[in-house]
Formats: structure tokens, C-alpha cells, sequence
């Protein structure tokens, strides 16, 4: 860390602003501008896009750029980039996949999706069965398929792994890649969800060569490098401070406020009993929040993605019982391949339909619990019969 | 996962950042608080005293009362007190609640000081300014134990029910029922109905008229008793309207810093269960490792995490006097008072058949939760509150 504080970095972004005022300069030319400041992703390291400073500070750096109406790189877009490849790359990357990859990436130039997850392994991520096998050229050729993956549509890079060994314990002979979604045997078709569209794919993968300088982390190492990018995942850390009545607790609020004729005694109790946990869980995030600022992360990271996952399906489900005749409609069927997932912008029904999700994606409800209880609490594992098996002898 | 919505207003909300941490001074505090209690207030003590009718320790009282100095937490330094705030205070309760301890602390130290406090002991030119603060001096002292002869329960935004009148040669008829900590008290601040409002009123339970009736409490570690007077000559420490507010402010006050009592034994249960649940073996592994616990504790490990977050924010709220503390007090006791008895109903249910005995101290836990969700406003009372506050009316206010 170097010693840079808050009032170094206003003066950075004083600098950034008065050299390329947002106002007349072109939106990429300000975020490249940004990004070879120093001021894209602080905690980075300079030459990266950051200056080595504490991550926390990053917040004074946006609440500054967003008051002088600088443009951002629309981080809903990019969010498995940001939030799962980045951090992965920088951890395990080389040199020159950092200067190749980090850049375009934070810039929004370049999309990422997170090709984990198939058929036979979900929670039981490292089951899984696609094979990356090296060719004579020490390069490698994968087969396999991949499944719910969000975003695969517009990637132009997925963070992927694979199996390399099939004839060690099943957490030992996977394999981290990078994988060029243009490359030839990419196959993406489009999964349509509950909600009527498309927000994930699977993903076929035949014949697709990677070059090993597109590897992350050494061979057979790819279970520990995966399990940064799925704390990255799962520690929803949300940087900046969430307003009361700022999640989906607050749409219900409003319509409660401004629809007098569909109160009911029974749905007040419950609005005023989420409401309240609503509130106790933003308070949480906050302290998890200052715990992170002052230097003392706690174990209550892995407490906000099942909170809000109940509690967003809780009220979401309040919310189209609440609107009565209103909640039998639904707002557009129509199968799109949407950007990112919006819940504001879209009506109840929607809201209730893709609150499920969020107690599946990003590890279900069931497998935190077992963290939390493990992990947090030092609860004894269950008994476990897959460990020491070769990964080939598993049941399947 | 937190989903942002664009443009929601914020309700009632204080621009500065609360600090929900704990500094390190508090920290401190907390390990003295905790190393007396290890050393003098161990369950089967508790156990050994419940039922004598008089549950308090007076040693451990005067320990940590006075030589630490706890009682004047919540007592600016030029009144006799320790000039800290609601913060410490909370501290304390949180340490209290997670040993279980009979102590009348939240009832004297906060409750009473409160009151006090909301009385203007430093407007000079009231008459009755010199004996709050004497008073006030007394039980920052830990010296003397007050009560508030107010019965339970009742919560912050409730109709005062006040059954002591002030006759008209000035003395004092009538009593409270169900006031906490009444028997162990040496002191009483009695909330009186007088020809223009609700005055307050201190006497001395030993006075002539005075008659301290104990009940048979469902919480052995707090107990309930009945009071009456009969021609008792109080000394009056304010007039209507002040009075009213000074006991509103201490009700607030004490709902707020309740919650870091409920957050204290809902944390003793929890990690008590876990541990027990490490070392229990059947079926030839511990219980802790049957999923079907694991989760129950996880998600009571969840409710703990919010339930810390609000009473954190209630006492900061508290202490920083801001215009948020209705709400944060509220919340907080909607969510500690669920987590505290959630906290004690797992912890028997998963100690098995120890959990159903007297002997083992789980039993002290479960009847302080369920007392505590009553004592200063149920959860729904609350809520009810809440509804208010933020503008969530109820299908029938018009
Ligand atoms: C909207 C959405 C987006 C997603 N995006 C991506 C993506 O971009 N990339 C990607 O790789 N994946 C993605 N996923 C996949 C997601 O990570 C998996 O769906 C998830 O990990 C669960 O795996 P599964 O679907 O195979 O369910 P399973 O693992 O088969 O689980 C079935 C049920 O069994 C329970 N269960 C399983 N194991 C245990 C256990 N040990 N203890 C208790 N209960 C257990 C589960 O909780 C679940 O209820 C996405 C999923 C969703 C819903």
C-alpha cells in the first residue's frame, strides 16, 4: 500500500476532471483517461488502473466523479467481470495477461462470462466433467458443456474450468482458463427462464483450442484459483452505502403509501415485519461495510446473500399478493436476451419471478448455510465419502 | 445482490454515518465487564440466588456499579457520572444479557438516570432542580438502587397508565403494578397524576405508606413486584410536561438499550448450543454435524448479525441524540427481541433433555427472552410504531 488517502485522491480526480472535463469529452475517452489515472479500481496496482491504494477509498473516488456527471462504465454490464474475473486475473494472472485482459475489461470493451457450472455439477462445482486435454504443442483442446451461464450472449471472454486429471480426487485435477468466446466449437443457446426471458445460456464447448498462455494458475490448481472468484461471488460487499427503503422493500412501501384501497390488516403486519428486516439488514450490510473500511472484515459477508435473497423473495411475494387483481398480470412475456437483470425497471410479477433466483445463483441458500454453519460456527463436516476417490470412480 | 433502486426517498433518515462498530475503548469496557462477571456471577450462583426473593448480589452490585463505575455511564461528569453514553451503556447490557445476571442496571442505571436526566437538573432556576441532581449523584454512584414505579408493560409511544394520584394535601395515593426491580430498590420515582398532568414525584421505599408487594416473575433474574402508596409525602422533582417527557425519553431510551440486552443472550445462547452441539455424540458423530442443526443455527447465526447491526445503531442513535432513534429503536426491537427468544427456544430444544433442567442455566436465558419481548413493548407494539414513523398507516387511520 502506498500512502495515499482520500484527500490525495480528490486532488487526482480534480486533476482527471479539469484535463478531460465529462461535459465535451467523448464517454470512452474519459474512462480510458480514468483508468490510466489510477482512479478505475484504486486497491489495483498502478499501471493497472489503480495506485495501490486502501480499497475503501474507492468510494470517495466515485461519490466525486459521479458529482462532477462523469460518466461510468455501466458496472451492471459487466458485473462478472468486475466482480469475479478481475480480482481472479489478479491474483493468478501473469504480467501479460494482466496488461492484456484488466483494461478492455474495466473499460466495458470487453464482456465476461463464468463458464462453472453443468449439468451434473452445481453445487458440487468440482464434479465437473468438461475436459481440457494438451495437445502436442503443450496448448489444450476442451470438450464439454456448460450450463446457466449469464451473460454468454455478449462475452467476448469466459473465465473457465475444466477437468485435466481425471485420475486424482476430484478437487485436484481441475484446470483455470481463460476461454475466447469467439474461438471455433463456442456454441451459445439461449435458455429462456421463468421470468419469459433469456438472461443465461448454455454453452457447448467442442474441439475449443485455448493456448496455454490463456491458462490461470498452475495445472491442476484451478480448485483454489476458482475459490477466488467465488468469494469475490458470494461477498456481496455492494461498495457504497445503501439508502433506507432502497431495495425492493421500498417499491412496496411506495405502493402501500399511494394505494390506500389495497390495505389489509393481515399484509400491514407483514409489510411492517419486512419492512423492519428490511432495515435490519441494510443495517448489517453497513456495519459489514465499516467493518471492511476499518480494516476488520468479518465473517458477515456470507450473512447478506441469504439475507437479501430471503428477504427479496419475501416482499416480492408481499408485493404481488399487496396489487390483488393487478398481481394476475404480468408485464412482457416476450423472450429477450436482456444486458442485465433489472428489477426496478420492470413490474411485480417480474420482481417475484426472478427473486428465485437469488437463493440458486451464485451458490443456493442450502450450500451458505453449510459455510455459515462450517466455516462461521466450526461445526463438525458431514461425513464425506468423495473426497479421496479418484475423480473418475464418482457416482454420477 | 443488494438491489438499488434509483430515486427511493429516504424516510426519516440521518444524513451523518452511524458508527455501528465498537471502538476500542468499548471493547475494553466489555472485557472488564465480562471478566467480574466470569468470576462472580457464574450460573449455578445465579441459580443459588433466583429464588431467595432477593436475586441481586450487592458485592457484585458495588463492583460493578461503583468501583467500575457503570452506573454513571450514562451521567455527564459535572452531575457525579462517568460522562460517557449510550454506547457504554449498551456494552454493559450486552454483557449482562450474556450472563443472565440479576442486576438492576437497565431498570436504576438507565431507566431512572433517564428520567432524571429528561428533568432539567441543571435549569438553576427550577425549585427542584437541586434534588434530581442530588439524586441523579446518588445513583450514578451505584450507591443507591432506583426503580421507575411505572407498571410493565409498557413501551415507548404508549398511553401512560398512571395510577398514582397527587392528593389534594399534596401527598401520594394509589400504586403501580408489575414495576421491575421495585423490591430490591431503595428509591422510587413515581409518575403522578396531578390537577394539571402527570408530575414525578422520588420516595424512599422504606418511607412511612410505602408497601413493596414481590410477584411471582416469569423472569426470576428481573423480578416483578406490586407497589402502593398510602399518604406517602414525596419530594417532587417535576411538573407537567416535563415529567411526561422525561419518562418518554427514559422508555426510549430503556427500549433502545434493551436491545443490546436481547442481542447479549441471544449471543450466549448461540455459541452455548454450538459448542454443546460439538461435543454431543450420537449415531457415532457429533449432532453439530447433521445438516438439519446446522441450518437452524446458521440462520439463527443470521438473525444475530441483523439483530447486532440494530442495536448497534439504536444506542449510537441514542447517544448521538439524533431524530432517528424512534425508528432505530424500534427496529431494534423488533429484531433483537426475535432473536433473543428464537436464540433461547433453540438452545433448549437442541440441548435435549439437559436443556429441560433447572440445573443447567438455559432456563434463565428463555425466561429473560420471553420477559424482555414483553417488558418495554412487545415486537408488535413496535411495528405499530413503526407504522407511523414511516408512514406505513394501518387500513383503518383514515
Ligand atoms: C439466474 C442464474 C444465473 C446463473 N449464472 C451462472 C453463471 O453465469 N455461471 C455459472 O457457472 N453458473 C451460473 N448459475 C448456476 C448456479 O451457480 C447453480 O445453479 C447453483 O450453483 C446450483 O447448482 P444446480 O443448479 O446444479 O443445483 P443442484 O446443485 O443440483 O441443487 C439442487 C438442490 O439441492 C440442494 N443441495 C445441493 N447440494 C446440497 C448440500 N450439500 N446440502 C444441502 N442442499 C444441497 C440445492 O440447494 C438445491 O436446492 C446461475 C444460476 C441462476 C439461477
Amino acid at each position: 500500500m502506498t500512502g495515499i488517502d482520500a484527500a490525495e485522491l480528490r486532488r487526482r480526480v480534480t486533476e482527471l476532471l479539469a484535463a478531460h472535463d465529462p461535459a465535451t469529452t467523448d464517454r470512452t475517452a474519459f474512462l480510458q483517461a480514468r483508468f490510466d489515472a489510477g482512479l478505475a479500481w484504486v486497491h489495483f496496482p498502478a499501471g493497472l488502473g489503480g495506485l495501490d491504494a486502501p480499497r475503501a477509498l474507492q468510494a470517495v473516488v466515485d461519490a466525486e466523479l459521479e458529482a462532477a456527471g462523469a460518466p461510468d462504465n455501466d458496472p451492471r454490464r459487466i458485473g462478472i467481470g468486475l466482480g469475479m474475473a478481475a480480482p481472479t486475473i489478479l491474483r493468478y494472472g501473469t504480467e501479460e495477461q494482466k496488461r492484456r485482459f484488466l483494461r478492455p475489461l474495466w473499460l466495458g470493451e470487453e464482456v465476461w462470462c463464468q463458464l462453472f457450472s453443468e449439468p451434473g455439477a452445481g453445487s458440487d462445482l468440482a464434479a465437473l466433467a468438461t475436459r481440457a486435454v494438451r495437445d502436442s504443442r503443450g496448448d489444450w483442446v476442451v470438450d464439454g458443456q456448460k450450463v446457466w451461464t449469464s451473460s454468454a450472449h455478449l462475452a467476448r471472454w469466459a473465465i473457465l474450468i475444466a477437468r485435466t486429471d481425471p485420475d486424482v480426487p476430484k478437487h485436484r485435477g481441475i484446470t483455470y482458463f481463460v476461454c475466447d468466446m469467439t474461438a471455433p466449437g463456442v456454441e451459445v443457446r439461449p435458455l429462456r427462464q421463468i421470468t419469459g426471458e433469456a438472461e443465461f445460456n448454455e454453452v457447448f464447448l467442442t474441439g475449443v483450442r485455448i493456448p496455454d498462455n490463456h491458462r490461470l494458475g498452475e495445472v491442476g490448481d484451478g480448485w483454489r484459483v476458482a475459490q477466488t472468484t467465488l468469494m469475490n461471488e458470494r461477498v456481496a460487499i455492494g461498495g457504497g452505502r445503501v439508502p433506507r427503503e432502497g431495495g425492493l422493500i421500498g417499491l412496496v412501501a411506495e405502493t402501500w403509501r399511494e394505494r390506500p384501497e389495497l390495505r389489509r390488516h393481515a399484509l400491514h403486519q407483514r409489510l411492517l415485519e419486512l419492512w423492519a428486516e428490511a432495515e435490519a439488514a441494510r443495517l448489517a450490510g453497513e456495519r459489514l461495510r465499516q467493518q471492511l473500511v476499518a480494516g476488520h472484515p468479518g465473517p458477515e459477508g456470507s450473512a447478506m446473500k441469504l439475507a437479501f435473497a430471503r428477504l427479496n423473495q419475501e416482499i416480492s411475494g408481499l408485493e404481488v399478493e399487496l396489487l390483488a387483481e393487478d398481481g394476475l398480470l404480468y408485464d412482457d412475456w416476450t423472450m429477450r436476451r436482456p444486458e442485465h437483470v433489472d428489477f426496478a425497471g420492470r413490474e411485480a410479477g417480474y420482481r417475484y419471478l426472478r427473486a428465485k433466483g437469488n437463493s440458486i445463483e451464485g451458490g443456493t441458500s442450502e450450500v451458505l448455510l453449510n459455510i455459515v454453519a462450517e466455516r462461521v460456527l466450526g461445526l463438525p463436516s458431514e461425513p464425506r465419502t468423495d473426497k479421496d476417490i479418484p475423480w473418475k470412480e464418482l457416482a454420477r | 445482490m443488494t438491489v438499488e433502486v434509483t430515486g427511493a426517498a429516504a424516510v426519516g433518515e440521518r444524513a451523518s454515518d452511524p458508527d455501528l462498530l465498537y471502538s476500542e475503548a468499548e471493547e475494553d469496557l466489555r472485557a472488564a465487564v465480562r471478566s467480574l462477571l466470569a468470576a462472580r456471577a457464574e450460573p449455578a450462583a445465579i441459580l443459588g440466588r433466583i429464588e431467595t426473593g432477593d436475586p441481586y448480589d450487592p458485592a457484585l452490585w458495588r463492583a460493578l456499579a461503583t468501583d467500575m463505575g457503570t452506573a454513571g455511564l450514562l451521567v455527564p461528569e459535572k452531575l457525579g457520572g462517568q460522562g460517557a453514553s449510550a454506547r457504554e451503556a449498551a456494552v454493559v447490557l450486552e454483557e449482562l444479557g450474556r450472563a443472565a445476571v440479576p442486576a438492576p442496571y437497565l431498570t436504576s442505571a438507565v431507566l431512572v438516570v433517564e428520567t432524571l436526566l429528561g428533568c432539567e437538573p441543571e435549569a438553576s432556576e427550577e425549585p427542584e432542580a437541586p434534588e434530581v441532581a442530588r439524586l441523579l449523584a446518588s445513583f450514578a454512584s451505584g450507591r443507591t438502587v432506583g426503580a421507575l414505579a411505572l407498571p410493565l408493560p409498557t413501551g415507548p409511544g404508549s398511553a401512560l397508565a398512571c395510577e398514582v394520584r397527587v392528593a389534594a394535601d399534596g401527598t401520594l395515593e394509589g400504586g403501580a403494578r408489575r414495576v421491575a426491580d421495585a423490591a430490591g430498590a431503595h428509591t422510587l420515582l413515581i409518575p403522578a397524576r396531578g390537577p394539571e398532568g402527570v408530575e414525578l414525584y422520588a420516595v424512599d421505599t422504606s418511607a412511612a405508606g410505602v408497601t413493596v408487594s414481590p410477584l411471582v416473575s416469569l423472569d426470576l433474574t428481573r423480578p416483578l413486584a406490586d407497589v402502593a402508596f398510602a399518604g406517602v409525602r414525596g419530594r417532587r422533582l417535576a411538573g407537567p410536561g416535563v415529567a411526561e417527557a422525561a419518562v418518554r425519553r427514559a422508555l426510549l431510551a430503556g427500549a433502545g438499550l434493551l436491545a443490546s440486552e436481547q442481542l447479549g443472550v441471544a449471543e450466549w445462547c448461540l455459541s452455548e448450543t454450538v459448542r454443546h452441539m460439538g461435543e454431543r455424540k450420537q449415531f457415532n458423530r457429533p449432532v453439530g454435524s447433521f445438516q438439519a442443526l446446522k441450518h437452524r443455527l446458521a440462520r439463527l447465526w443470521l438473525d444475530i448479525v441483523s439483530a447486532r447491526a440494530t442495536a448497534r445503531y439504536a444506542a449510537d442513535a441514542l447517544a448521538s441524540g439524533s431524530a432517528d432513534a424512534p425508528v432505530a429503536v424500534a427496529v431494534a426491537q423488533s429484531a433483537c427481541s426475535k432473536a433473543a427468544v428464537r436464540a433461547a427456544e433453540e438452545c433448549v430444544q437442541l440441548h435435549g433433555g439437559i436443556g429441560m433442567t433447572w440445573e443447567h442455566p438455559a432456563h434463565l436465558y428463555l425466561k429473560r427472552a420471553k420477559a424482555d419481548e414483553i417488558a418495554l413493548g412487545t415486537p408488535s407494539h413496535h411495528r405499530e410504531i413503526l407504522a407511523e414513523l414511516v408512514n406505513l398507516p394501518s387500513p383503518t387511520a383514515g
